[in-house]
């Protein structure tokens, strides 16, 4: 049989159903062999879109998500999805096409050096010169994309080794002398954090993406519920309990609400979870967290100590780890503790004036009224951080967003890949009139595909976020951020590829057509609402200063 | 000299065990470039065990540094082991080529006796030059390369250090 058909049943003994991808010369043997294969490949209208959308099907689903291009401009068009993925830790498998192999090195047609163009942004990657590496090298593609920090690997495939015979033969077992991830925690280090946990006056949890990573969301609320400790969420974090717990403080960082990061600046005990101290949530990096011990649970050794000297390590799977803190949980007497918190609480709501087509009305409305199971993608920019301030997540798993790389025009394609990992439930890309331009074409997926995604497009006219920095901090110089002069009318693009749209320019026509938007099953839908096109996502914290310097709503 | 007092500088000898295959010297070399640490010298070969390479470097930096260099190549899939040396005893040597200007009788005669303190061998000899192979620890090396500057060093390649620790091995 050929490396192709060798290729398509190494992906089926991974399990792999659904692929995204777009062909091209040197994957066609590929494609040829995908084409009655069984396995569902979605076809996108950009390189980019597959990534960002198997990216999405893995956030949304903890699957392996699959994508494929050519080689050369195919290859490179996914390099975008394959770092977002990467800073994000998501289990993403890239196949790519390659020039023949002796063709490899002479500048040939499509020809660009794939893996080494990828090698800092996947954890690891593979060119195949022999049809007999073909399944050993899916195995453990497979295999180290989804254990320890997961994230994105990448296959590149010549042509003629999709071309050339050999054998099927798909190993049972994997063994990596190289690659043994930890995930049992040290139990000594496990019985000192509890001992410092229980001294603590003032213990505050930091919950990041490995939370939701290693499905540790029930061990977490155990926990909490037991001990009474306030969490702080960073954006990846979001979902791993529900927003609306009343220990639930949160975002901390850069947009994060003023008790959260009051919480961080006073705490004298920090129990990281699956987080890596992102400068976004640290600030300052002197002055966070100036009186706290730091206990740091992460299942990447490298993540600690990087940007915070940590006093706890303790390396391993966070669900794992939890699960052990658990047992000896107890209440803590931190009474005046969360009194204060919930008096901050109480003081500095997250708010916004009530005038004119706000987004966080927006936002909040549809936290009001979607199911608990809704998928909510973003965009990068205001889009992003106002849902993550005013949407409630509720499960982990529901908010899909680029967090480390901050990628615009990753939210529709990802929520293209959500909806297909998600077939029953509400899949909703929360946009920016900037962002959704990035990747506009894959409404013709979607459409293709019957992809009843809602897009929402909070629409100032400008690339909200970095006009908000020119506003703030250059003088009001708003130098390339206006889109004013020419923006597409989306209602009419969205007819244009088979979507419905509509626009909306007040609370009240937005409230009126929400329910016919979510009622489309067969269908994308665009909403073009019209916000108020000065709105700023307060409160902040300017980059480089500490957490509690926050900048408040300007007039 | 740098090298007499390594560790007061903050130099680390680190020998990385990794597989043999194409690509891994990228990685590591890649890792240190986008992380913003320096390489001071590596030497890579085969070892007993054709499958797997070792790779020799000296690097500077604090701890906190030396700790994510560490980490960082530990997280690479291809490397199968990390050692910091420094931490106990060790064997390290060093070679290199030098090829020196010999422009009267007079100063082949003192290269040579400057070569048989250090006991370099002469490889190969020229109307106007002598070269010499030296082999040693790095220190040593550096000495007779500090002796022999003053006759003119016309052009000289060092392979940079390769170690190992010592059977015995106590800790410092």
């Amino acid at each position: 049989m050929t490396g192709a058909e060798i290729m398509v049943r190494s992906l089926k003994k991974e399990g792999v159903d659904t692929m995204f991808g777009y062909p091209g010369g040197v994957l066609l043997p590929l494609c040829d062999q995908l084409y009655d294969s069984g396995i569902r490949v979605i076809l996108v209208r950009h390189e980019q879109g597959a990534a960002h959308a198997a990216d999405g099907y893995a956030r949304s689903s903890g699957r392996v998500g699959v994508c494929m291009a050519t080689s050369g401009p195919g290859a490179t068009n996914l390099v975008t999805g394959i770092a977002t993925a990467y800073m994000d830790s998501i289990p993403v498998v890239a196949i790519t096409g390659q020039v023949a192999t002796h063709l490899i090195g002479s500048d040939a047609f499509q020809e660009v050096d794939i893996t080494g163009i990828t090698r800092p942004i996947t954890k690891h990657n593979y060119l195949i010169k022999d049809v007999k590496d073909i399944t050993r090298t899916v195995k453990e593609a497979f295999y180290i994309a989804s254990s320890g920090r997961p994230g994105p690997v990448l296959i590149d495939l010549p042509v003629d080794v999709q071309r050339a015979e050999g054998k099927f033969e798909y190993p049972e077992k994997i063994e990596m002398r190289s690659y043994k991830p930890t995930y049992e925690g040290h139990p000594l280090q496990i019985e000192r954090a509890w001992k410092t946990i229980k001294e603590a006056k003032r213990p505050l949890l930091l919950i990041g993406g490995g939370v939701i990573i290693s499905g540790a969301s029930e061990q977490l609320k155990i926990f909490v519920e037991k001990t009474g400790i306030p969490v702080v969420f960073t954006l990846m974090g979001l979902g791993s309990i529900p927003g609306d717990h009343p220990l639930a403080l949160g975002m901390l960082g850069m947009h994060g609400t003023k008790y959260a990061n009051y919480a961080v600046v006073e705490s004298d005990l920090l129990i990281a979870v699956g987080c890596r101290f992102d400068d976004r949530i640290t600030g300052k990096i002197e002055t966070f967290a100036p009186s706290a011990k730091i206990i740091h649970i992460d299942i990447d050794p490298s993540s600690i100590s990087k940007n915070i000297i940590v006093d706890i390590p303790i390396v391993g799977d966070a669900k794992n780890i939890l699960s052990k803190l658990v047992e000896n949980a107890e209440k803590l007497q931190i009474e005046s503790w969360v009194k204060k918190i919930m008096d901050w609480k109480e003081k500095h709501p997250l708010t916004y004036e009530k005038n004119g087509l706000k987004p966080q009305y927006i936002i909040e409305k549809l936290s009001g009224i979607l199911p608990d199971d809704a998928i909510i993608c973003t965009e990068v920019g205001q889009n992003q951080m106002w849902t993550a301030q005013f949407y409630k997540f509720r499960k982990p798993r529901t908010l899909v967003t680029s967090g480390g790389l901050g990628t615009m025009g990753f939210g529709f394609p990802a929520a293209i890949g959500a909806q297909i990992a998600n077939p029953d439930k509400i899949v909703v890309d929360i946009a920016g009139d900037g962002s959704i331009q990035m990747n506009i074409q894959e409404l013709a997926t979607a459409v293709y595909n019957k992809l009843p995604v809602k897009i929402i497009i909070l629409n100032n006219y400008c690339l909200g976020m970095v006009r908000q920095w020119q506003q703030l901090f250059y003088k009001k110089r708003y130098a390339y951020t206006c889109l004013k002069n020419a923006e597409p009318d989306f209602v009419k693009l969205a007819d244009a590829y088979g979507a419905k749209g509509y626009r909306v320019t007040t609370s009240e026509e937005f409230d009126k057509i929400i329910p016919e938007v979510l009622k489309e099953k067969e269908k994308p839908v665009l909403v073009d609402c019209r916000i108020c096109e000065e709105e700023n996502v307060f409160p902040m914290v300017p980059a480089g200063a500490s957490l509690d310097q926050m900048l408040e709503g300007l007039a | 000299m740098a090298e007499n007092n390594e560790r007061e500088q903050g130099a680390h000898t680190i020998v990385i065990a990794v597989e043999n295959k194409s690509g891994v010297l990228a990685r590591i070399a890649g890792l240190f470039s986008a992380r913003g640490y320096n390489i001071d010298s590596l030497c890579v070969s085969e070892t007993e065990d054709p499958s797997i390479s070792k790779m020799t470097l000296t690097v500077k930096g604090d701890e906190r540094i030396l700790e994510q260099i560490y980490k960082q190549l530990n997280k690479l899939i291809d490397v199968i082991k990390v050692s910091d040396l420094t931490e106990g005893d060790f064997i390290d040597r060093e070679l290199a080529l030098l090829k020196v200007k010999t422009l009267n009788a007079a100063a082949r005669q003192d290269i040579m006796q400057i070569a048989s303190i250090f006991r370099a061998k002469v490889v190969d000899i020229g109307k106007q030059s002598l070269t010499l192979e030296v082999a040693g620890k790095t220190s040593k090396v550096n000495a007779m390369i500090e002796m022999l500057k003053s006759y003119g060093i016309k052009e000289m390649i060092r392979t940079g250090k390769i170690a190992m620790a010592r059977e015995l091995n106590q800790k410092k």
